[in-house]
This record gives structure tokens, sequence and C-alpha cells, in this order.
């Protein structure tokens, strides 16, 4: 088969990251070629190298046989290059036909909209996929799904010769996934190459023909989807070396912090829409229990169920055998559930304000009699849990936007600590902090632990899940797979938890 | 990395003390060449009228900051104005007293409205008390029978004319709520989430904050303060005049509220710099009257400020990590 998209030695770097170094990827004509990989991999950074919103660094791009350098999206899509993001990025309000038309209307001999024709035609493109709707609705009125589904018709008809579609399931329900497949089946047969990111292994292995590994920014592996046993896909994800983790078998941590103790923390039965199946989550006092998933897994999604931060359909959280009000943080919180949240810029630091303000933050109604905030107790609390966590700052008084990102995050965890917590979630605590303070936070919270706190933890770093971790609770697009307890807690079974075949059960 | 970045931080660090005491310095050389330049300037009469002029504009400002420190903002301050002042009327055969009482209560339900609306409804600051903005005023002419009422009581009257230790008793008035919405976002539980929830409002729901109240209680406070303005604006008129009482109020406020270095993206409530914005306006108007050049002039020169002031609050995002 020909190849319609070759990218070789591709490399970008932002300042401080090297977000793709040396990576080849090539698309053949009538190929689905699946692209995986975890957090921070450089799926996006080289989707957007191939659709010009990057310009890479290194490398070079060939397109149809030919050298070529998008400058713009704009450019890459007129080529017929068509991308489906994760987020649909279609025009909610307006008319379906029109969103499928968008910017290649067909117009009339005046030079006006024809929307007579447009309609017709986006009836009978959605049509042929098996996809049926009213065209003159607004676009927001149809389910997720459905605008899905309509964005993928839409990059399908602009005779496309590669399709991108990010993440697609994640928001379908089963059998719009199957349309969706039918879809792609049709696009294969007329010869486009599509390039399908997911992390839902059993998709892959469904529809796809071949695959192409990243980790790191580098190209792990590259080759035919059916060539590779499920197992060594994960751990090539993962970055572990199978064999050797097979050979070197049972790794165990030591003993259990707290067996027979009645459990601190008691989730049961959590769902919420397309995010949470009915998951159950039990830690007992001075129990690490990690959460094991690949990216999308709905690990975060777990802990911000149980911190009252995410909207549950269904489900209970009992904190010493007390059943809490879900989805109200405040509540979580008085019942002494506290959550360190994975985003720590976007939803953990308020960068402005001072070191001293950042750690009061939750604690303030306590530290306040009659709504004035006591300067003497404030400080006292922030001078305490400075010392306690090593706080490296200039003074209380610094911006918080100031410090290392090992600092922050000691900010926001002395900022949870000062709720005098019973239960700890942890969403990932050491991404994107340097070694000597990771070693620190790793050391704090098996302190904590010891102290008789629960911890809930989620980490993208197998070692830290493994090693860290009494008991796992591996979790698989929203669902528990099983809880490793004991000697099971072992990186060979988490791998072989992780690359199951959902289909056998 | 760090050498790259030093040479632009000179600029910057310039640019965050224009941004931080520009309008004090600007304050500074106005007076400066109004002692030389203007006659009568340094006069009490003259103070004093100054002074009374940027009161009313000033007790709204203070509501303002508090709105924009929570990356909103509230448009309906002026028709709020109005609907007090049409209020007063209506109820000052009962005395002064419950008059007030009520006019405040009416400021400080068009303040829940808004806070209803964009706490709880989730709608955008800026169309929410458009709404009132617009609807307002319409209230305000309904409950006055859309005439002006000529006011005539005493006490009421007292307070747009009276002075206290050598100053006009509504100067006071807007120096002491001043002082006290100072207070309230240094030292209470109230202002320190307030300005956490428009520095990061993600982060503070995570945190267990109490966003909505805190949102709801800031609007509320802007309605009250809003009416506060229309009592006084009333007392200086000595008539209640609801199609012209406030208007055009909200964009002075904002004005004084950014011109003052409160950012609009949130986070930040400056109140001493809202009071200097506030006076730092109306030196500018009267200067420029007082030179004989038209009212035109002045506008399109705080034009300029407010532009300036914005500029210099955008350096801000680049400036921080």
């Amino acid at each position: 088969m020909e190849a319609v998209l070759a990218a070789t030695s591709i490399g970008k770097r932002f300042p401080g990251v090297v977000a793709l170094s040396d990576v080849d990827l090539t698309l053949r004509a009538g190929e689905v070629h699946a692209l995986v990989g975890e957090n921070g991999a450089g799926k996006s950074t080289l989707i957007k190298v191939l659709t010009g919103v990057y310009t890479p660094d290194d490398g070079t791009l060939e397109y149809l046989g030919e050298r070529k350098r998008f400058a713009r999206p704009l450019d890459a899509q007129a080529a017929g290059i068509s991308t489906v993001y994760q987020e649909v990025n279609l025009v909610p309000l307006q008319s379906v036909a029109s969103n499928v038309f968008l910017g290649r209307e067909p117009r009339n001999r005046f030079g006006l909209l024809d929307f007579r024709a447009m309609n017709a035609q986006a009836t009978q493109l959605l049509d042929s996929y098996g996809i049926r709707v009213d065209v003159t609705r607004p676009l927001r009125t149809l389910g997720m799904g459905v605008q899905q589904m309509v964005a993928v018709a839409r990059a399908a008809a602009t005779e496309a010769r590669v399709v991108i579609l990010d993440e697609p399931t994640s928001s379908l329900e089963p059998r719009e996934v199957d349309t969706l497949f039918a879809i792609i089946e049709r696009l294969r047969a007329d010869g486009v190459a599509v390039l399908y990111v997911s992390h839902r292994l059993d998709e892959l292995y469904r529809i796809c023909d071949r695959v192409t590994v990243l980790r790191d920014g580098r190209l792990v592996h590259s080759g035919a989807m059916a060539d590779l046993p499920r197992l060594k896909l994960v751990a090539m994800m993962l970055g572990r070396d199978l064999e050797e983790v097979q050979r070197e078998g049972a790794t165990k941590f030591e003993g259990e912090h707290a067996a027979g103790q009645a459990p601190v923390l008691a989730a049961s039965g959590l769902s919420a829409k397309h995010r949470l199946d009915d998951v159950d989550v039990t830690v007992r006092p001075g129990e690490i229990v990690g959460l094991g998933g690949l990216l999308g897994a709905g690990r975060s999604e777990t802990v911000m169920a149980i911190a009252g931060a995410l909207p549950l359909d269904s489900g209970e959280v009992n904190v010493d055998g007390k059943r809490l009000r879900t989805g109200s943080v405040a509540a979580a919180m008085r019942a002494g559930v506290v959550m360190l949240p994975e985003d720590r810029k976007a939803d953990g630091i308020l960068p402005d304000l001072s070191v001293r303000e950042n750690i009061a933050l939750a604690a303030l109604p306590r530290l306040s009699a009659a709504g004035l905030v006591s300067r003497r107790r404030q400080d006292s609390i922030v001078d305490t849990f400075m010392k306690r966590l090593r706080i490296k700052a200039a003074s209380p008084d610094q911006r918080v936007g100031e410090l290392s990102g090992g600092n922050q995050q000691k900010v926001l965890l002395a900022r949870l600590l000062c709720m005098q917590p019973k239960v700890l979630l942890l969403d990932e605590p050491t991404r994107g902090i340097d070694v000597g303070a990771k070693a620190e936070v790793q050391a704090l919270i098996d302190e904590l632990a010891k102290d008789g706190l629960g911890v809930v933890l989620i980490s993208s770093e197998f070692d830290e899940v493994v090693e860290g971790s009494d008991a796992i609770v591996v979790l698989r697009e929203g669902k528990v797979v099983t809880r490793l307890e004991g000697d099971n807690v072992n990186e060979a079974a988490l791998l072989a938890a992780l690359a199951e075949d959902s289909r056998d059960d | 990395m760090t050498e790259v970045v030093a040479a632009p931080r000179a600029n910057a660090g310039t640019r965050a003390w224009l941004r931080d005491n520009g309008v004090y310095a600007a304050i500074v050389v106005l007076v400066a060449y109004n002692l030389i330049f203007t006659e009568n300037f340094a006069t009490m009469a003259n103070l004093s009228t100054q002074l009374v002029q940027v009161a009313p504009v000033l007790i709204v400002a203070l509501g303002m900051a508090l709105v924009i420190g929570t990356e909103g903002v509230d448009l309906s301050v002026g028709s709020v104005m109005a609907i007090a002042a049409a209020i007063l009327p209506l109820y000052l055969g009962y005395g002064v007293l419950p008059a007030v009482l009520l006019a405040l209560v009416a400021g400080g339900l068009c303040g829940a409205l808004n806070g209803t609306l964009v706490a709880v409804v989730g709608i955008q600051p800026i169309v929410a008390t458009l709404a009132l903005l617009v609807g307002g005023r319409g209230l305000a002419l309904v409950f006055a029978d859309g005439q002006m009422t000529v006011i005539q009581n005493d006490s009421l009257l007292g307070l747009g004319t009276g002075e206290l230790l050598g100053l006009p008793v509504i100067v006071w008035l807007a120096a002491a709520l001043a002082a006290l919405v100072w207070l309230l976002v240094r030292y209470t539980t109230f202002g320190r989430q307030l300005v956490a929830i428009g520095g990061n409002r993600s982060a503070s729901a995570l945190a267990g904050l109490p966003v909505r109240r805190v949102l709801m209680t800031t609007y509320v406070i802007s309605g009250v303060l809003a009416a506060v303005a229309g009592i006084v604006a009333t007392a200086r008129l000595t008539a209640s005049d609801p199609s012209a009482i406030g208007n055009l109020y909200e964009l002075s406020a904002i004005t004084a509220v950014v011109v003052g270095g409160t950012p609009l993206s949130g986070g930040r409530v400056r109140i001493l710099g809202t009071v200097a914005g506030a006076v730092l306006m109306q030196m500018i108007t009267a200067t420029l009257i007082k030179h004989n050049l038209p009212d035109s002039t002045a506008q399109m020169v705080q034009a300029a400020i407010i532009v300036l002031a914005v500029y210099l609050q955008r350096s801000r995002a680049g400036g921080g990590q």
C-alpha cells in the first residue's frame, strides 16, 4: 500500500521540554492506524505537527509523495487532512447541515447560500453513514454522540485523504461506537488513511491495522496491531520491560499497615454517565490504596466523585461509617475527605496570592471568629506546615506562582493537611516536580499513612503505584476490573490486569 | 534561561510600578500642576466641591471593585441608584429612617437578583447585570410615576448639605464606607474568599469554598452601596429624579476601579486604588474645565487613561509564570 502521509524524524521542543524527538509515522492509504501512549507521550504534539498547528523543529513531512510544510491548520485541511478532536469543534447553534458544509457551503447562481441543496445533500450524506437526524436542527440539540458522528461524517465528506480521530469514542454509547466503526470501515474502503487515537485497547484491536506507540516523546514501537500482544502493548506504553517484570515476579511491598481495621473510607456503586460505572473503593486507616488504569480509565473521576467534585448519578460514600452527601466538596471536607487535584495550575494554586493565603485557603472559616480571620492562628498554622513540609519560600508572603513545582505541590498538601483530614485523595502528587521534591513528597505520603490517614493514590508512574500502595484498584473504562491485594500488588499482576481483554468477561 | 528573561524584567518592573502606583503618581502631578497654574485651587471650598462630586461615584465604585475582584462586573448600579431614589419620596411620609432603609433593602434585592443570575443560574455577569441596567431604570420610573419629586424632608436634605468638622457629611460617609470595604477585603473570611474565587474559581471550589454564597453576597453588597449612592445623589439634588440619577454611573465606577489598578481578570481588589481612581478622574475633569476646555476634551483624556491602565494590567499576565 502506498504511503499517504509520512513523517520522518520529527522533533519538537518547547521551552524546557522536548515534546517529540526523532519520531516516525507513516500512514498508508486504506489503513486504520492506532496512535497510543500515556500522558506526555507526545500524541497531541504529533497530531498538531501533522495538521499544521505546530511547525516541527526537526524532521520532514511527506504528503502524497511531496515534501510539505503546513504553515496553518487551514492549509493541511485544504490539502485533505481532516481532524476530529475529542471535544467537537463545530458551531453548536447552527444547523446540522450548516455544520456539515461549514466553510464549503453550496451556493446558488446568485452566489447566495443554497439551503435547499445543503439540507438535501447533508441528509443524504449522513443517511449513507447510518446517521438519521433532522439536519435543520441546531447541532447542540443533538446528543454528544451524534454530534461526534456529524463531525466525523463532515471530515469524511471533505474528500479527505487522511482523517485523524482523537479519542472519538469517549462520549459515545456502545451502539454509537458501532455506527462510528461502520463509518471508519467505509473510510478504509475508500482508501482514506485513518489515524485513530484511543486508550481503549478493545477498540484498538477491533478496528486498527497497525499501531504506533509513543512514550516520553519518543517512538517505542510501530508495527501490525495483530502481531502485538496486549500485555506487550501495555508494557510498552508504560515503559516496562516485560521479560524483566515476569522474571522478577512479585516485588512485594512491606507488610500492610492496617489489616483488620474498619474502613475509614467506603465508596460504593459510584456511577456517572460515560465516566464511572459502579466503582467501589474501600480504604482502611493507614492504608494506601492505589488506583491503576490507563489514561481515561476513570481514576481522576473516581477521586473527584469521592471528594464531591463530580456529580454522581448514583452511589454512596461513607466516611467512618457515616454516609456523606455526594456532590459537595464542602460536605466531603467536613467529613475529613480532601483531594489534591491533578492539574496543579488550573485547579490548585492561586498563583498571585501568597504562600500564606494559599495554605490557609480552605481552613479560613476554622481560623476565623465572627467572620474575621485571626492573623495569629493563621500564621501559626501556616508556620507549622511550612516547617513540617519543608516548603522553601523566601517568606510566607511570597507569591506562590514564583515557587518551584515541588514547593507549589507542598503548599497544596499543606492546604489539605490544615483541614485535619482522615482520607487523603492524591491525584498525581509527584507529577512535574523535581527528583528531590518527589522523594520528599513520597516519604511524606508514607508518613501520613503511618499516622493513620487513609490514602488513595493516583500516579501515571508505574513504580509509584506499585511500590507505594498496599492495594491497587484497577480501573478500565470507568469500571473496576479487579482489586490487587497483598502479594498480588506487583508489576506483573498490574500489567496483566491492565491488558486483560474485556470481551472475555 | 534566567539570563534571557533578565532584560524584559527591568521593563516589566517599571510597568508593575506604574500599574501599582501610577494612579497615585498621577494625582500628585495633577495637584502640583493645579497648585501652580489654577486659581483658587487650594481653597477649602473648591476641595469640598470636588470631593462632594466624587463621593457617589466612589461609593458605587467600592461595590464595583468587589464584583470585579470576582472576575465579574455589575452594570446595573446606575439603575439601582435610580430605584433607590425613586423609593425615597414614596416612604418619606413615615420618616426618613424607614424610607432610607427601604431604599437600601431595594438595592440589596437588586443585588440578590444579580447574584442569583450569576451564581445560581450561571449567566455571565455582563449579561445578567445588563438586564437590570435596562429594566431597573424602567422600574424606577414606574415607582416614581415617571416624574421628578422635589424632596422637602429636612433630615434627608441635611445629608446633602450638612458638614462635619469642615467637610461635607457625604464625604465622611464615602470615606467611612471605603474604610469599611477595605477592612472587609483585608481582614474577613469573606474578603479573602472573594479574592481567591476571583483568582481561580475552580481551585477555590475544589478547596471547598462557598463559591455561590460569596458571589451572591458580593452582588448584594454592590446593590446596597449603589442604593446608598442613589440616596446621597437624591439628597444633593434635593429631588428624586429617576430618569437622571445614576446615568452612566456604571461606567464611571468601572473606570475608577480599573484606573485604580484592580485587574478586570479578578483575583485582586484594590480599594485605596479605587478611591484614588475616582479622585483622579474627577480632578481631570475639574482641571480641564477650570482651564476652559470643553467636557468633551476631558472625556477623551479619561479614555486615554483607561486604555493606559488596562494596558499596564495586561502585562501582569505575562509577568507571572
